[in-house]
């Protein structure tokens, strides 16, 4: 089918293929704080998202891992601008969001999203085609050529048209329905899809064949994924890159293999050892991460993970690490990576 | 855009499913109770829209000699009034303006409190905050101390009771309509329908709307019997409607004087209010129940 196809990236490349589709800096967000309406007592600041930075090249995917309330959601929210963030330039292809050049409008229309609940993202009294056709309606598309649209796109995602454009969300499982929300979002041709926990709410069956119809999609639609997810195997599977948060904070960014291999980051490194061994033999046999992260409204001093880190010293507790190259794009930001940090395990090694 | 005519493309039928509306249509049916509230309801508009072609007598034509007559009296068959005026025609005319009354408000609040509700819920922040402490007020005081202390006010007669009773009722729906569409703003098929480029109006019309109108009308329907029993009281109280007009509330207040020579036909205006609002409620709660399953 010829219908429905992508438009030509470079119709669109302004930048050339050097420009990172996606980049951001000191993109910050806290939450809370203001008085209330009376004047009451302050709430704590919840540093949901702590000034990080990092882009995204065209063509690639950047995984995005950390635990529950690290911000990863938030960061998705933050450059879609569904919530406006406190500080922090987002550049797309060159341009600012939000800039002349580039106005919120036609950011959107680039770059789209799909959330992790599949059942709430769909409105349940619209038809599957017409939650399909809604995007290219409001940008201006006739009523048939938007219903024609949304059955190429239901074909692409897996869903005969004959069979599901007029079902309704609730009549339909929960992969199809991600399959519908993937429909939704590619209905406007974006460059960047930003999947927020897209799978994470599927069966591992259903999970397998949607990240294989993401990597198809990818590849037709000359795709760019942002792919956010708490799930290591998943995120090794579909990254280019990856970025692993920590309350509100970039802990390691880099290639994934080399991440994979030799993660610079304490936390990567518990995060790896916590993921199951399918050799019987090699059981982990204790916890590698106790505890709930820290609260975001008071944060730890310096190294916010240096509670919970297993090479924590009083350095850690006192300076907060940088950034510090490991390899070629591998960023950590360990004290243990930075040689010049004085941290007592680099002298000792 | 590759150049292809999308309109040009064929699309092949698509198998439709049930609406939404159709299948709360299809389980109210197969509510026994709700059905029957139902038949009771149409039963009571049709005997008023259809009083002056099939009611016995005039509303309006007394018999000093015929006084309250029993229930059962031929020529008789509910008995009479005070003033000799067979009760059964008086209670099929006075369901025309018992149920104007009791209705109309009801759907004027609904307009004007869904509109309210919605926009301040939508619109959110310090709006939201500024419309719904005003609309506070409205609940420090008793629905029914306010109907009567505007009544009061504007004096007495049907188009003063009606615009009394909706001032009472626009604050309690757009409170409901507007916790309903708090919860459904937030939701990520808006957050997605707003990343997709489209405006407020297109929001609220294609994704609001047709979530909250339902929780609201069922709402709206169970203050139809509250609705009745007001207007009613004001009439009863003399700020509605004035005699000779027949109306339940009216027709209770001229009678009580007769509680104790015809106790029956005395309560009959009554029973015809409590019969009326007890099915306009079961009605609603049916419809409630077929709303709820699965949406």
């Amino acid at each position: 089918m010829i219908i429905g196809a992508p438009p030509a990236p470079e119709d669109r490349d302004r930048g050339g293929p050097g420009t990172p589709l996606l980049d951001v800096r000191g993109l910050t967000k806290h939450f809370g704080g203001k008085g209330g309406l009376f004047g009451k007592a302050k709430s704590g600041v919840v540093r949901a998202v702590d000034g990080i930075d990092f882009s995204v090249a065209k063509g690639e995917t950047l995984g995005i891992v950390g635990e529950s309330g690290c911000g990863k959601s938030t960061t998705a929210r933050l450059v879609m601008q569904i919530i406006r963030p406190d500080a922090g330039d987002i550049l797309f292809d060159g341009e600012a969001v939000g800039s002349q050049a580039l106005s919120l409008g036609d950011f959107r229309r680039q770059a789209q999203m799909v959330f992790q609940d599949s059942y709430a993202s769909l409105n349940p009294r619209l038809t599957v085609e017409e939650t399909v056709a809604f995007g290219p309606r409001v940008q201006g598309a006739k009523p048939a050529a938007a219903l024609a649209k949304a059955h190429d796109l239901l074909h692409r995602v897996g869903l005969e048209p004959r069979r599901f454009a007029g079902r309704y969300p609730h009549e339909i499982s929960g992969g199809q329905r991600q399959r519908v929300n993937i429909a939704r979002a590619l209905s406007l041709d974006p460059r960047l899809l930003i999947l927020d926990e897209a799978v994470s709410a599927l069966d591992k069956s259903v999970e397998a064949q949607v990240l294989n119809l993401l990597l198809d999609l990818k590849r037709d639609f000359g795709l760019t994924y942002m792919f956010i997810t708490h799930d290591l195997n998943v995120v090794r599977f579909m990254s280019d890159r990856i970025m692993v948060m920590y309350l509100g904070k970039v802990a390691e960014f880099g290639p994934s293999e080399p991440i994979f291999e030799k993660p610079g980051h304490p936390y990567t490194a518990a995060l790896l050892s916590s993921m199951p061994s399918m050799d019987p033999d090699h059981r982990t046999q204790e916890a590698p991460l106790t505890g709930d992260p820290p609260n975001p409204i008071d944060p730890p001093s310096g190294c916010r993970f240096h509670p919970r880190c297993k090479m924590v010293s009083t350095l850690c507790s006192q300076a907060e690490p940088r950034l510090s190259t490991m390899g070629e794009d591998h960023l950590a930001a360990c004290h243990l990576a930075d040689p010049q940090s004085g941290h007592p395990r680099l002298a000792a090694a | 855009m590759a150049a292809v005519d999308l309109s040009a493309v064929a699309i092949p039928p698509a198998e439709r499913s049930e609406g939404y509306w159709a299948s709360v249509l299809r389980r109210l049916r197969r509510d026994p109770v709700a059905m029957a509230a139902l038949a009771i309801i149409l039963l009571i508009v049709l005997a008023a829209i259809l009083a002056p072609y099939i009611a016995p007598a005039d509303p309006f034509r007394g018999s000093m000699a015929r006084r309250l007559r029993a229930v059962g009296t031929p020529g008789y068959p509910l008995g009479s009034d005070e003033l000799g005026r067979d009760m059964l025609t008086r209670l099929m005319y006075g369901g025309r303006l018992s149920l104007f009354m009791g209705v109309t408000p009801v759907i004027l609040a609904f307009i004007a409190g869904s509109g309210v509700g919605i926009f301040a819920a939508y619109v959110g922040g310090w709006v939201n905050t500024v419309v719904m402490r005003v609309i506070d007020v409205f609940f420090a005081f008793p629905s029914v101390l306010l109907a009567i202390a505007l009544s009061g006010a504007l004096g007495a007669g049907i188009l003063n009771s009606i615009v009394s009773l909706t001032v009472v009722f626009v604050p309690q729906i757009a409170r409901i309509a507007e916790a309903v569409t708090t919860q459904t703003r937030n939701r990520d098929f808006v957050e997605a329908a707003r990343i997709s480029g489209a405006g407020p109006l297109t929001i609220v019309r294609v994704h609001i709307l047709g979530n909250v109108l339902g929780p609201i009308f069922v709402y709206a329907t169970s203050l139809i019997s509250v609705s009745m029993i007001l207007s009613s009281g004001l009439s009863f109280l003399g700020l509605g409607v004035k005699p000779p007009e027949p109306e339940w509330g009216l027709m209770l207040n001229t009678l009580r004087t007769a509680i104790y020579n015809q106790p029956l036909v005395a309560a009959l205006p009554g029973v015809m209010i409590f019969i009326t609002s007890i099915s306009f409620n079961l009605f609603s709660d049916g419809l409630r129940g077929a709303m709820e399953v699965r949406q």
